[in-house]
């Protein structure tokens, strides 16, 4: 699999960013192996420390599993004024698990993460590449039940 | 596209797609087919409209006819006594005091504003470009290839003061007059910066989403002007539509030839790509955004040499922002002279805002440079939510500062939010209210700056962190005398010392509210009190017992179980197991829990007790 990603760019090293971000999508636990790592080294002629220190670097690269669908609540100072410290504390109940963690189903990873432009609705979290604004405990409630119902 | 009775514009910004304009899209097609009349109703989803907080909202031609917080369920009332009967539905029109606003334009919001990036905004199709091109759209282009040397529209970009958007206020023209005058050189780049990071900024992501082929326009009159043939969007991952729009309008604008090879039949050829980051706040900072695009880590380097000497692999490169690039068409079209009719003396035109936080009006305007903070947080935004006071307004995000009402009349501008201590920034504006605590604004923004330093310079690494932990200190009721003053020193190096402009403006939210709120940094760490009870150390739960009705929902509601009582005693806190969660205060039917300043005496007596035991122990 990876070799078939590597394949669709040019070897250079400017592509290594959209590689890594293609090879965590296809991934089905959101992450970058250390296979994958070592794939991608070989197909861009880099050391695989200087893979490692991009992927760091960036904070949506994981280099442990995550689970089905990742929540990222945006915990910038507009949210934080319109209560994204509850809306954490209920995800929290919610999922069972701390902000870093991901439930023991494997369908949630709970993440924090910086503005997500679209402050006028705050407070905002993405789940996978959707965004859910104006958010309360009940429709967090809500939007976790409706994403778990539809397995 | 075929002529049709009604135009349905359903805004589809990511605010109002948040808040389900999507469902009421598909909900629309349902209904109008239900009653046999899809070939009467033109459905148009467009860009951001501005007014978020109405979301989700829709304007209906051919009367402009504007609906506001629609839901899927609405959709049956619109099509059927809207559109089938003529009759507007009264009940989804903005209420202003006793008047019902019908129409688009009546909207108070609207009223200051002056749309120049934002012209096509939530007025056309983004994914159209035929749309793009009925309202003038790549004209401006044309008139630069065909009638113009890119001396002339350097000419016109410089007489029209257009300066850059994206938060330091250099001029535009000086940017590209620098690298139109390297003749040496063959291969240039042109960048647009889309990595808007600013908490409480979103104009970039609107522009790119709503308008995309404004900003390519744009992108292609910078691009003759300096002599580059190839261009590239860094666009931030956390934006997918953005990406998604922008590439989709690449294609389209090569399909039509307006890209490509000898664009008009001039020897004008142009190629753009969109590249993307990873979530990293510092690679808006154009030397870290060269590095991004380049497959490394995000880090700055010092300058010069600027990227328009040595930028994107080493090569002459402007960077120019999105809202930047979207003002160059208009200009074009309409003349230096009028956009320089806009503004102050050294701001020129509009400036587009993101309004957020305890306003009203949370949302997207463009208002003319110069508009006061007054008219701009009260007659568009529209003032305080509730009954709530103002009590500061934060500019510039997590580099700018915060200005109080002492200086609500200070004219918006480069060089007034300067001077006070705050920044124009990107032009994110974040409204707070009397129950906002400064100090805890404070230690948020340093917080994300922390967070977000790439680490490479020590003053920024180390200083930030220092900051970070007496603001920390000083929050839970551990500052101490001298705690202000070590704060402004260390604000004062990093901000002289550090790399980038990330590290050198991230001490601005603590000089400015110190500068402001003294008083209330000092009460924090003197009397160990929050007077606008936010802190959780520096501030106690109680119940009233003269108005408890011993209902026990608070006891019930308690996570730690430290409320008891009965209903003829009424109900007390237990002070030293209480977490201040606040569930009591929220679930009381009768408001009798209150916050109160201050730590408890019971607090204050097991703090004195435990530091008495830590010291026999030591002894």
């Amino acid at each position: 699999m990876y070799k078939e990603i590597c394949s669709k760019y040019a070897p250079t090293k400017d592509n290594l960013i959209y590689i890594l971000h293609e090879i965590q999508d296809a991934e089905p636990q959101h992450y970058i192996s250390k296979e994958a790592v070592l794939a991608v080294s070989d197909y861009l002629k880099l050391p695989e420390n200087h893979i490692y220190g991009v992927m760091t670097f960036y904070s949506m690269y994981s280099t442990t599993p995550r689970g089905k669908h990742i929540i990222r609540l945006c915990e910038s100072p507009p949210c934080y004024i319109k209560g994204s410290e509850n809306i954490l504390r209920k995800l929290g109940i919610i999922l069972g698990v701390e902000v870093g963690e991901t439930t023991k189903d494997g369908m949630f990873t709970l993440e924090l993460c910086a503005c997500l432009g679209v402050c006028g609705n705050a407070p905002v979290m993405m789940i996978n590449e959707d965004v859910y604004g104006d958010l309360s405990e009940e429709k967090v409630e809500e939007i976790i039940e409706s994403i778990r119902g539809r397995q | 596209m075929s002529l049709k009775r009604i135009d349905l514009l359903i805004c589809c910004g990511s605010g109002c797609v948040s808040a389900g304009a999507l469902k009421i899209k598909e909900r629309f097609h349902e209904v109008l087919a239900e009653n046999n009349i899809t070939n009467e109703v033109n459905i148009i989803e467009t860009g951001c409209m501005g007014p978020c907080d109405y979301g989700p909202v829709m304007v209906i031609y051919p009367e402009g006819i504007f609906y506001q917080k629609v839901t899927p369920e609405d959709v049956e009332d619109i099509v059927k006594e809207h559109f089938l009967k003529g009759r507007p539905v009264t009940r989804l029109m903005l209420q202003d005091k006793d008047k019902t606003i019908q129409i688009q334009k009546d909207v108070p919001f609207y009223h200051k504003q002056i749309k120049v990036a934002l012209e096509n905004c939530g007025y056309i199709n983004p994914d159209s470009l035929e749309e793009y091109i009925a309202t003038g759209g790549y004209e401006a282009l044309g008139r630069v290839l065909l009638e113009m040397t890119p001396q002339e529209a350097i000419n016109i970009i410089k007489e029209s003061g257009l300066r850059g958007r994206g938060g330091g206020g250099f001029p535009t023209h000086i940017k590209w007059q620098m690298v139109h005058d390297n003749t040496q050189e063959k291969v240039k780049y042109i960048i647009c910066n889309g990595d808007e990071g600013d908490p409480g900024a979103f104009m970039d992501r609107s522009l790119l989403e709503g308008d995309p082929h404004r900003i390519l326009e744009g992108m292609m009159i910078a691009a003759y002007c300096m002599g580059a043939s190839e261009g590239f969007f860094y666009i931030r991952a956390e934006y997918p539509l953005a990406i998604t729009r922008i590439k989709q309008a690449i294609e389209q604008a090569k399909e039509l030839g307006l890209m490509g090879q000898n664009v008009f039949g001039t020897d004008f050829c142009f190629d753009a790509e969109v590249r993307t980051g990873a979530g990293a706040f510092v690679c808006g900072e154009e030397m870290a955004l060269i590095s991004s695009i380049e497959g490394q880590r995000g880090n700055p380097t010092p300058k010069p040499p600027y990227p328009a000497v040595q930028g994107l692999w080493g090569k002459p490169t402007v960077v120019n922002n999105v809202e930047t690039l979207g003002n160059i068409p208009t200009i074009i079209s309409r003349g230096a002279e009028w956009f320089a009719s806009m503004g102050t003396e050294k701001s020129k035109g509009t400036k587009v805002f993101a309004l957020t936080g305890d306003i009203r009006n949370t949302g997207l305007v463009e208002v003319p440079m110069g508009i006061t903070l007054r008219e701009l947080i009260f007659d568009v935004g529209g003032g305080m939510i509730g009954d709530h006071k103002f009590k500061a307004v934060q500019l510039g995000g997590p580099s700018g500062g915060c200005l109080t009402a002492d200086h609500l009349d200070t004219p918006v501008d480069y060089e007034n939010l300067k001077a006070r201590g705050a920044m124009m920034g990107s032009g994110g504006i974040i409204v707070m209210n009397e129950e906002k605590c400064m100090v805890n604004v404070a230690k948020f923004f340093m917080d994300f700056c922390v967070e977000e330093s790439c680490g490479k310079c020590s003053p920024c690494r180390i200083g930030l962190k220092q900051m970070l932990e007496i603001l920390e200190r000083i929050t839970s009721g551990k500052g101490k005398e001298g705690d202000i003053d070590e704060l402004l020193r260390l604000g004062e190096s990093v901000s002289k010392l550090s790399l980038c402009g990330l590290g050198q403006t991230a001490p601005n939210p603590v000089l400015s509210t110190i500068r402001y709120f003294r008083d209330e940094y000092e009460s924090h760490i003197r009397d160990q009190s929050c007077n606008s009870k936010v802190c959780l150390d520096l501030m106690h739960f109680n119940i009233d017992k003269e108005r408890c009705i011993g209902c026990s929902l608070c006891a019930r509601k308690c996570p730690t179980n430290c409320i008891s009582g009965s209903r003829e005693d009424k109900y007390t806190i237990h002070q030293v197991d209480c977490i201040k969660c606040g569930n009591c205060f929220d679930v009381c039917p009768v408001k009798a829990v209150e916050k109160i300043p201050g730590m408890h005496p019971e607090i204050v007596e097991r703090q004195k007790e435990m530091a008495k035991a830590a010291k026999r122990n030591d002894d």
